[in-house]
């Protein structure tokens, strides 16, 4: 595959912040998920699990709770205010205040009949507060009794005539209509933590106490209850199986099964228990096949039932995603530079220097240690969505959500200028790129529109705005080839997974892209129509291990030595797609690259196909090939990411 | 077994009580056990051994009660046969003729007429497949029925009877082998199959070792390697089916039972502790930590007041409502290695070898039961694998009994071994050792040989050890005390060596005048009256492997085998070989008793023992194939009562028996027919029909109350018969708890009454009896009533009545028995109207 010098970096102190609630709507099958910055997160189920959008975070925005209505996703926070997002241009769309304090939860009808739909929230005061869910907005309707002490959770019941309130020492059930109370459940000294409402007027709760409650809505009488934990239960989700996720990091299955095979006298019963976490469980996601859960410890994990997926297939298969599925880091190819991109600030680092020779596998003496140039603090409250720096090292741009800043940086003297004069529809950006000459920049914006910018050393230009046909783009990825085209040069056919990576060919102008079903696609541009290559390649089909892989391909690129090389990487290997050599076969091994080394020359030659992987680099947050042809190899080892988070329960373990 | 002419190899005494799970009867009285070749009844609430049902001609591999009538067991043997028994009276009831041997036996309530066992899946008992076959018992009253309607129900299960059970109402069996855990519906007869991963990274093993299965609920519990306890639920999908993972044990689960309602689990393993899971509330347990050793097996009674637990160290421990251990039934402690030598003690004639860790245990064998175990090495022991701990190594008696001394050993890792010899006197008094001289570091290596002087005339004992240091040292008790709050202790009377040479093995002569020592290939004779080196035998090449003297007539011999396969014998007389031949011998030993010597020769992985006079040619028996694998460890114990065999290949077993321990640690012994005759009658002799215990105190009484009857009964006729168990009276007096009976002056009266027959009461009795004639054939059934009024010369007390109404229904041998002594009584007394 070819030896390169490699730049091994480890100084990318990326930290992923704690997962703090999440809501899954079973229509559209995406996951909406909350960290501890404010930021979310949107997952494609249906597509692979690809995390299709991001919102970033704000200052002060503490999401607690998470909730669909329709299409549509709210989330409400300690900051006393409900929040709608805008899904198209990524952005809280407007905030509404609830005048009750803190919000410590928020529950919509999952099926309403009527137009309008409710939608609750549970405030630190102790009051329900009513919302109708409009057109474009939503609005106050009504409190329901207020009561003491503050209301934790909420759970509606399927027939949305009752709701359930969790509350410090009680259980509270509401009927909707008259707003009165109902019933009334206690319990002891225990912060009810979550609580699941069961059409068959069964209440589950999961408190402080670390016990899982099971209670009979209509009497307001204990039936069971199940010690699951000596600390909280935090999360509960549910009808014939509930989980229960506590703060020593375990998830707890429950299953209403009957005692006996012929099914009468059903009852809940403890089932398994997953450990998948080393933190508190703050969130948690019951699927139809899966149980999704989340916390502490930054990683949404993806376990699914055995019970109700084929077993030994893809979709039996635990997931763990630890690192976000795009890009942080951008490298400037001529410069050897390398850019960081966190939520609040940036960090520019020059590689070090190596002039030692070795042997394949040595590790070179440093002869100039790598530095940091440059940390650049962003300004406002918005956290920074994306960061580009040019090929040259000459310019470095990064947007939030609100503004969007030009830099110009000496790479001789570090010294950096901001470039003031912006135009004017250039105010956020979701993706920046800047052309291999450094003298476009190309921003995706608003309504999926790419602004082109001209970069001419005093000052920027305007240049144009290709805009859409259809609404429907993906705003996630841009790779932009020399030249720009002024106007829509062809439609690359589409395919029904969404693109993870894309690239053009410096030279062939082919397009490469590849999927969240790992499938790679080359589009000649010239041609109109898929390569050869492609065609061979959808022909044979892939091999059965690279579909297995769990994390999707995050950056395509080439190796201007080899035009046929293609170079691309997730988090766990990255590979060299040599075109000019056989596809493999279904039964050949795909991870060849040992034996092959062990082999003599001829029976190599034999062995050889297509797909080169290397899994030397763990947790790859970026590989890039630098222009004197050595590879840029950022990792991030997760237990580095485990060593920065705040120390778990303390459990005692046996035989320590 | 081997037969040699009348001559038997048998299991007898120490055998193990722990191979398979205890059976508590429906009334928690009895306790039934497999052990060797037969099953033991034992008392839970006296611990003492009530019957000992023999006939199996092999190891009991299986005891179950039978579903529909509780007073009845079955066992199974690997034999071949199942048999029915009788266990309140120890009959015989049926047996039925497997043909292939049989490793469990399980039956439901619902289904009748069969019941289901485990075989070899080939007709050889070598085959390692086993399979679960149905057997429907043909109709026939018989004695020995053949089985002949077989028909499979599961092929490939475990041998192990824990790993298979049946579930609620009978129906479904549930059987683990391996990975797998196989559910089989009678009803619908199709099986499920459900298989757990391979041995995980994060080491979690998940062979299944046993399965337990809800009573009421459709739950069926397994043990895993790694001690977790899974709850099997939903097990009638292939693929919704769900478990529940419980896990306490560190180590695997060994055993797993339901309490009979349901509402517990119980587990036990490695750890030796009784675990209670409160049922659907797992987090709930209960702990009865500190049984002792591993529990093997769990049994808990029909109506859950007593838990029964089998141990590793051959125990079952009977314990109430998982709160109280009441009772402990041990047997011969079998561990994993026997370091010492057997041996008998010469007072108690029990078998003193390793016990628990650190103890010394004296087994009676002619009772078959554990005596006592003696610490010697008093410390503390830690349950730890691979630690390093003291061991008792060597224990050796001096003639008389009052001495024994003992060795124990350390071996640190890289480090020199720790040895102490201690001294044991024992005391009249409290009836054990007592220890007195405690000598630390005796020798610088390994004690390899010790023994005391066998010179019977009560003068000065002494002990000679040989040691790998080169050295071998006497051993002797001061005459006179030194000072006289502290007795005499043992200091080193002489140290010995010979060309820097290890001694390997020590010998006194019969009368303690002249000691032996081997130092490799040279036998040096020493006298211990003056430590003079007599003289020196050898017989080259290779190095002394064991020396014996000659006994009673023979001692001028000494016998010797060395490591290159030779048997000599020479002449202390003469200084010379006398003989020698050339055969393997892996333990040489003499009988205390007689000339005899007997001789274990290793030959092509079997054992064949030679028993001969040392001055005669020819040996007195030889045995072949005694048994597979070498013998190491044997002994030579004194029978209590003298056998006369006249047959002149089995004399040799007339005064002693001789005991020997197999490669799997099985205590073996030889029997022969005149032996085997004389049990099995005496068996039939002692029949009884209580829970009372055959203690000495008891026959003494019986046969007094016998006597007493005969004596009074010699007026009346010629052909009158004993009164009918006319010890009754007695037998409740002595049974009956002392803070519940009346006074004694009430006792009293009522007591020698019930001894009186009364010629009035006699008269209305009969009269009685004749009513009852009439009507005896509609209530043949009601079996409680007839007890009730059975004839009988002394009226029943309160306290009778109460007894018989509470004692299980009575079996066929008994009511024929009845039927015939109402008869009888109706003709004596008519006799007696008539005088």
């Amino acid at each position: 595959m070819g030896e390169f010098k490699v730049h091994r970096v480890r100084f990318f102190d990326y930290m992923p912040a704690a997962i703090r609630a999440m809501a899954f709507n079973r229509r559209t099958e995406r996951l909406a998920l909350a960290r501890a910055d404010g930021a979310l997160e949107i997952f494609n189920f249906a597509d692979n699990y690809f995390q299709e959008k991001v919102i970033p975070g704000q200052d002060g925005r503490a999401v607690e709770a998470l909730c669909w209505v329709g299409r549509r996703l709210f989330s409400a926070g300690l900051n006393g205010e409900i929040t709608e997002y805008d899904l198209e241009n990524l952005r809280p769309r407007y905030t509404v205040e609830a005048y009750g304090g803190p919000i410590w939860t928020i529950s919509a009808v999952a099926y309403s009949l009527s137009g309008c739909v409710p939608c609750q929230v549970g405030c630190e005061d102790g009051t329900v507060k009513m919302f109708e869910v409009l057109e474009d907005r939503i609005q106050f309707q009504r409190n329901l009794d207020r009561q003491k002490g503050r209301i934790i959770s909420l759970c509606w019941h399927p027939s949305a005539s009752l709701i359930a309130a969790g509350m410090m020492d009680m259980i509270r059930i509401f009927d909707v209509e008259t707003g009165k109370g109902v019933g009334a459940s206690k319990s002891k000294e225990v912060v009810v933590w979550s609580i699941a409402f069961l059409s068959d007027h069964t209440i589950i709760s999961g408190d402080s106490a670390g016990k899982v409650q099971i209670w009979d809505g209509l009497t307001g009488t204990l039936a069971r209850t199940h010690l699951v934990t000596k600390w909280d239960v935090l999360a509960l989700s549910d009808e014939s199986s509930l989980v229960a996720g506590t703060s020593e990091g375990t998830v707890v299955q429950f299953q209403f099964l009957s005692s006996t095979l012929d099914g009468q006298n059903k009852d809940w019963v403890r089932t398994r228990t997953f450990k998948n976490h080393s933190h508190d469980v703050r969130a948690l996601v019951h699927t139809e096949t899966a149980v999704v859960s989340g916390g502490m410890d930054t990683q949404l994990v993806v376990r699914p039932l055995l019970d109700k997926v084929e077993k030994n297939t893809q979709e039996s298969a635990m997931r763990k995603m630890a690192f976000p599925h795009r890009s942080l880091v951008c490298c400037a190819k001529k410069a050897g530079l390398l850019l960081f991109q966190f939520p609040d600030h940036l960090e520019l680092w020059r590689l070090g220097e190596s002039d030692g020779h070795g042997n394949p596998g040595d590790s070179l003496p440093v002869k100039r240690k790598p530095e940091k140039l440059i940390q650049l603090k962003r300004k406002g409250e918005d956290h920074i969505c994306c960061s580009a720096l040019s090929p040259c090292g000459g310019w470095l741009a990064y947007s939030t959500v609100t503004s969007f800043r030009l830099y110009r940086l000496q790479n001789n003297t570090i010294s950096i200028t901001k470039v003031s004069k912006l135009p004017k529809d250039l105010r956020s950006a979701h993706q920046l790129c800047f052309s291999t000459d450094s003298s476009r920049l190309f921003a995706s914006s608003i309504n999926s529109s790419v602004v082109v910018v001209a970069l001419n050393q005093p000052e920027c230009k305007y240049l144009h705005t290709l805009k859409p046909k259809s609404g429907e783009q993906q705003p996630t990825t841009a790779s932009v080839s020399l030249s720009v085209r002024l106007q829509l040069h062809c439609t690359v056919p589409v395919y029904g997974s969404c693109p993870t990576a894309i690239a053009i060919h410096p030279t062939s102008s082919n397009l490469v892209v590849v999927h969240a079903d790992q499938q790679i696609f080359e589009y000649s541009l010239v041609q109109k129509e898929y390569t050869e290559w492609s065609r061979r390649l959808q022909k044979q089909g892939l091999h059965s291990l690279w579909l297995e892989r769990d994390t999707p391909i995050t950056h395509v690129t080439f190796n201007p030595k080899h035009p046929a090389h293609i170079i691309l990487h997730d988090m766990f290997m990255f590979c060299v797609i040599d075109q000019s050599l056989p596809l493999p076969e279904a039964k050949t091994r795909l991870f060849n690259q040992m034996i092959l080394r062990s082999l003599p020359e001829p029976m190599r030659i034999l062995h050889r196909h297509a797909f080169k992987m290397c899994k030397t680099f763990q947790n790859l947050m970026c590989v890039r090939l630098l222009e004197d042809h050595s590879l840029v190899v950022v990792e991030r080892p997760l237990l580095d990411i485990m060593s920065q988070l705040p120390a778990p329960v303390r459990q005692k373990r046996f035989a320590t | 077994m081997v037969e040699h002419g009348d001559i038997r190899v048998v299991h007898r005494g120490g055998s193990k009580i722990n191979s398979r799970e205890p059976v508590v009867t429906n009334d928690s009285r009895f306790l039934l056990c497999a052990s060797g070749e037969r099953v033991k009844v034992f008392s839970t609430s006296t611990e003492e051994c009530v019957h000992d049902l023999r006939g199996h001609t092999d190891l009991v591999t299986g005891v179950l009660l039978r579903p529909t009538n509780h007073l009845q067991v079955y066992s199974c043997s690997v034999d071949g046969t199942v048999r029915l028994w009788d266990f309140t009276d120890g009959i015989l009831i049926k047996t039925y003729d497997i043909g292939y041997p049989v490793y469990a036996i399980y039956a439901s309530a619902n289904h009748e007429g069969v019941f289901f066992i485990v075989t070899p899946t080939q007709s050889d008992n070598r085959s390692e497949l086993f399979q679960l076959v149905a057997v429907h018992l043909p109709q026939s009253g018989d004695q020995l029925v053949e089985a002949q309607e077989l028909s499979a129900v599961l092929s490939n299960v475990s041998s192990n009877p824990a790993a298979t059970g049946f579930g609620r109402g009978g129906e479904y069996i549930a059987s683990a082998k391996g990975l797998h855990l196989e559910v089989y519906f009678f009803k619908k007869q199709k099986s499920y199959r459900f298989s757990l991963k391979e041995d995980n990274k994060k080491g979690g093993k998940n062979t299944l070792m046993c399965i337990a299965c809800h009573p009421k609920d459709d739950c069926i519990a397994t043990g895993h390697e790694d001690g977790k306890i899974r709850l099997w639920r939903n097990f009638n999908h292939k693929k919704e089916y769900t478990y529940t993972t419980l896990h306490w044990h560190h180590n695997a689960v060994s055993s797993l039972r339901f309490t009979p309602e349901g509402t517990n689990l119980l587990s036990g393993g490695l750890e030796s502790v009784l675990v209670q899971w409160r049922y659907n509330q797992e987090s709930e347990r209960d702990f009865l930590p500190r049984l002792g050793s591993a529990i093997t097996h769990i049994a808990v009674s029909p109506d859950g007041t007593l838990f029964c637990t089998s141990h590793s160290d051959n125990k079952i421990t009977i314990i109430q409502s998982c709160v109280k251990v009441s009772a402990v039934i041990q047997g011969l402690v079998n561990g994993e290695s026997v370091r010492t030598d057997l041996m008998v003690d010469p007072r108690s004639k029990s078998l003193v070898l390793n016990g628990k860790p650190g103890h010394l245990q004296f087994y009676s064998l002619q009772r078959d039961k554990l005596l006592y175990n003696l610490d010697i090495v008093q410390q503390e022991y830690i349950h730890e694998l691979g630690l390093q701990q003291f061991e008792v190594v060597k224990v050796a008696f001096d003639a008389p009994g009052n001495w024994m001394a003992t060795v124990e050993e350390r071996k640190p890792k890289a480090a020199e071994p720790e040895i102490n010899l201690k001294l044991w006197a024992f005391d009249e008094q409290t009836q054990s050792f007592v220890l007195n001289t405690t000598v630390s570091a005796p020798h610088e290596a390994q004690i390899t040989s010790m023994c005391f002087s066998q010179a019977a005339d009560g003068q000065t004992s002494m002990l000679v050890s040989a040691s790998e240091d080169g050295h071998f040292k006497a051993w002797q008790l001061p005459r006179s005390a030194c000072t006289e709050d502290e007795g005499p202790s043992w200091s080193c009377d002489f140290v010995g060596d010979y060309r820097g040479l290890a001694p390997q093995c020590c010998c006194f002569s019969a009368d303690g005048s002249l000691l032996a020592v081997s130092f490799q290939e040279v036998v040096t004779v020493w006298s211990p009256a003056s430590w003079e080196l007599l003289t020196t035998l050898s017989q080259p090449p290779k190095a002394i492997r064991d020396l014996c003297f000659g006994r009673l007539g023979c001692s001028k011999y000494l016998m010797g085998t060395t490591a290159s396969n030779l048997l000599c014998c020479w002449n202390l007389l003469t200084c010379s070989l006398e003989w020698s031949t050339s055969m393997d011998v892996s333990l040489l030993l003499s009988d205390p008793l007689t000339e005899n010597m007997a001789a274990f020769c290793c030959q092509a992985e079997s054992t064949d023992l030679f028993v001969f006079k040392p001055s005669e040619p020819r040996p007195v028996a030889s045995l072949k194939a005694v048994c597979s694998g070498k013998v190491t460890r044997a002994v030579f114990a004194p029978r209590e009562e003298m056998l006369e065999s006249c047959e002149e290949s089995s004399q040799w077993l007339n005064r002693s028996q001789l005991y020997f321990l197999t490669q799997h640690m099985d205590l073996m012994t030889f029997t022969t027919k005149a032996e085997e005759d004389r049990l099995a009658a005496s068996s039939k002799q002692l029949f009884i029909d209580d829970s009372v215990a055959m203690t000495p105190f008891y026959l003494l009484l019986g046969k007094h109350r016998k006597q007493e009857n005969q004596d009074s009964l010699t007026r009346l006729s010629a052909e009158l018969m004993p009164l009918p168990r006319g010890s009754l009276a007695i037998k409740e007096l002595l049974q009956s708890p002392a803070h519940v009976l009346p006074s004694t002056s009430v006792l009293c009266s009522m007591f020698v009454e019930s001894l009186l027959v009364s010629v009035a009461d006699g008269s209305e009795e009969s009269k009685h009896a004749e009513e009852e004639m009439e009507s005896e054939k509609e209530e043949e059934d009601s079996e409680g009533e007839m007890e009730s009024r059975t004839p009988r010369p002394e009226p029943a007390s309160p306290g009778l009545q109460s007894a018989e109404s509470a004692a299980p229904a009575l079996t066929k041998a008994q009511l024929k028995e009845l039927r015939r002594v109402k008869k009888l009584d109706h003709g004596w007394l008519a006799d007696l109207l008539l005088s």
